[in-house]
């Protein structure tokens, strides 16, 4: 127990707090958005990430980049972002795809019962992440210094950094986007029909399996995004990244109400701040547990979540 | 009667209409049936000599481990998908923080036993003495973790479970007492000696094979009758459909709890065996992938049926082990091991749900369901 450090660095761990908070909200997109149509934990959606923060790499490794190169100029930096991005989110969005079609798609077919669902994701999460980890040899992988994290506001003894204002921005970005196209597009209408009733919405002509195709791709691109956004803040990335991310992030959609889109973003930002908090309390290597302990307690005094568990009702 | 349509005269009903393999064993006299089982436990006790059978011996033993060591390896994993079986498979819980109770078995054992513990200058007991404490602690974290938590839906409880895995692995990890990866050194082995030598030694695992060969005859017999009481009709209730059975009177959360608590035991005996051979435990050992793994074999063999969970405990243990040694594009296959049960898991759930043994009423139960699909 620290309690005075824990004073003394309240602003710094808030402000980091927040930024890992977004990253876990993007990455919590996936879970709720799968949840609420289907009503099922897409346990294989931390390796739907884990992908994306290796597809980035790679790419960057296209041009040259490692750990070691120095930092680019801005025209560069911008370029390298963007493609980053791109590959990350097609890469996490085809694995997200590939993973409905193999693992889900067959099931459903014979309305297997929910625990099957479980079983055949744990499979695929498994799967993909061994995988990773045997191509890897199981050593972390340098991200190369795409940006220089540089304080810009300094407030009593709080840096904040160019780096953590981009992360928070961009989530920010990101779930108003999200929130929009499943409010106001025809397809995000489709989206919040079949989360009401499938039955019901497939009678009224909506393509059931192009809705869940399309929520699982939704989930993989703001995993896309959270991954390069992980491997910036971060600076290594390694196979098992995805699987204890991927608890956080579990943890934060059931804190904000599984199935609820602005839940996510609101218990991503408390997880990741309770969780520096936690660490300052007890040392950083409770950050974890610390998810754990919070995730059991919700579930057993309010297992629906701090905005209530619904994509269909809750206006997403 | 006689203006009814007489179904034709059917011709000898085949073997497999009569049950195959099983219906002729369940038509048997019981000496018969006895008889079987007895053969079928005296070659389990000659495994250790298979490598000297001609020809196919040295196909069946592993090549980069000794063959005794991966038939305990074997031992205590067939014990561990025993006990989940009794979770997974009878009551129908997704238990995936399994290794959890494996965990507190070993370190049971561990803390009371080895001279690196902060208790062994207060105890300082033999491994038998700290066997049955080890495994009442094991059974009462069971019901530590089952009381708050069976009130969740299915999935929760598979998150929550794999959360208190997860926080048992982090304490042992970040603890002193645990002493995290630096582990316990000389747990003491299983007593007793012959001809002046240890029966447990160092050198040889037959003796442990021998042993968790005991256990695992002794943990059949106590789950078959415990399923074939009022306490296995009632997790066949809960696990077909637990509000009906709530309904009918059955006390669903009793139950449950005692589903756990015997799941729990039965992981508790597998540490206990493993810490005694091992003599060396750390925290490394109990990592998710070992739960997640057990949990593929009881799928992988059948869920709800005993022959179902010992073959695939025995496989989860016995593919890897026989890999190892073997090198594909210089890589080790051992590595492989994760990602190819991964791939399986999803391959049986899709192609075989039932299992490679299933169980009679579970797979009839999965082709109901089929028959009340919606069509897509």
């Amino acid at each position: 127990m620290n309690f005075s450090g824990l004073i003394n660095e309240f602003g710094p761990l808030t402000v980091a707090g927040l930024a890992q908070g977004a990253i876990i909200a993007l990455f919590a997109l996936g879970y709720t958005l799968v949840y609420g149509v289907l009503r099922l934990i897409n346990f294989a959606h931390s390796e739907v990430f884990l992908v994306g923060t290796y597809a980035c790499l790679i790419a960057w490794g296209w041009f040259g980049l490692d750990q070691n190169s120095a930092a680019p100029d801005l025209g560069a930096m911008l370029g390298y972002m963007a493609l980053g991005l791109v590959v990350a989110i097609v890469a996490s969005g085809l694995v997200a795809l590939l993973v409905e079609l193999v693992a889900y798609r067959p099931l459903r077919r014979r309305n297997a019962p929910p625990l099957a669902f479980l079983i055949t994701a744990i499979g695929a999460s498994l799967a993909i992440s061994e995988t990773v980890g045997v191509l890897t040899h199981r050593v972390q992988r340098g991200v190369p210094p795409i940006i220089q994290a540089k304080t810009v506001i300094t407030i009593g003894n709080t840096h904040i950094t160019n780096l953590q204002i981009l992360i928070v921005v961009l989530a920010l970005v990101m779930m108003f986007v999200l929130d929009r196209f499943i409010n106001g597009s025809r397809l995000g209408r489709g989206i919040r029909a079949v989360a009401q009733s499938p039955d019901s919405a497939a009678l009224m002509g909506v393509n059931k399996s192009r809705v869940i195709s399309l929520v699982f791709l939704l989930g993989g691109l703001m995993a896309g995004i959270a991954a390069v956004m992980y491997d910036l803040k971060i600076g290594v990335t390694k196979y098992d990244a995805g699987f204890l991310l991927g608890i956080d992030a579990f943890t934060a959609a059931v804190l904000g109400g599984i199935g609820n889109l602005r839940g996510a973003l609101v218990g991503g930002l408390l997880l990741g701040v309770l969780q520096n908090y936690a660490a300052g309390l007890f040392g950083s290597s409770w950050l974890h547990g610390a998810a754990f302990v919070l995730l059991v307690l919700i579930l057993m005094f309010r297992p629906t979540g701090l905005l209530g568990e619904s994509l269909g009702r809750a206006r997403a | 009667m006689s203006d009814t349509a007489v179904a034709p005269a059917k011709e000898k009903a085949t073997f497999r209409e009569n049950g195959g393999v099983r219906g002729w064993f369940g038509r048997q006299p019981a000496w018969v049936r006895w008889a079987v089982m007895l053969l079928f436990a005296v070659l389990a006790f000659l495994l250790p000599y298979a490598g000297d059978i001609p020809v196919i011996g040295p196909q069946i033993t592993t090549e980069g481990i000794d063959w005794p060591s991966a038939l305990f390896n074997m031992s205590y994993y067939v014990l561990l998908a025993l006990g989940l079986n009794v979770v997974v498979g009878y009551a129908g819980l997704l238990d995936l923080g399994y290794v959890g109770f494996f965990a507190i078995g070993a370190y049971g054992t561990a803390l009371l036993t080895s001279p690196d513990s902060v208790l062994y200058s207060h105890t300082g007991w033999a491994w038998l003495g700290a066997a049955p404490v080890a495994l009442a602690a094991t059974m009462l974290a069971g019901l530590i973790l089952g009381y708050p938590t069976l009130r969740l839906r299915g999935d929760y409880l598979a998150i929550v479970t794999l959360g208190f895995a997860e926080i048992i692995r982090i304490v042992a990890t970040n603890t002193t007492t645990f002493r995290g990866d630096r582990g316990f050194t000389n747990v003491p082995h299983p007593p007793g000696s012959s001809g002046g030598k240890p029966i447990f030694g160092v050198t040889d695992a037959t003796p442990y094979f021998w042993l968790g060969l005991v256990v695992i005859i002794l943990v059949i017999f106590g789950v078959r009758n415990l399923d074939r009481s009022r306490v296995g009709r009632s997790w066949l209730a809960i696990r077909e459909d637990e509000e009906a059975a709530e309904i009918m009177g059955v006390r669903t959360t009793k139950f449950k709890l005692w589903a756990f608590s015997v799941g729990a035991f039965i992981g508790g005996l597998g540490g206990v065996l493993f810490a005694g051979e091992q003599g060396f435990i750390n925290s490394s050992t109990f990592v998710l992938q070992f739960s997640i793994l057990v949990l593929a074999g009881v799928v992988m063999g059948g869920s709800g049926n005993m022959a179902g969970a010992i073959l695939g405990g025995a496989l989860i243990s016995y593919i890897p082990d026989r890999l190892r040694g073997i090198s594909l594009g210089g890589t080790d296959l051992y590595e492989y091991r994760f990602a190819m049960f991964g791939a399986v898991i999803i391959a049986i759930m899709i192609v075989r749900p039932q299992g490679l043994i299933p169980s009679r009423r579970r797979a009839m139960e999965l082709k109901d369901r089929e028959k009340e699909v919606a069509p897509l």
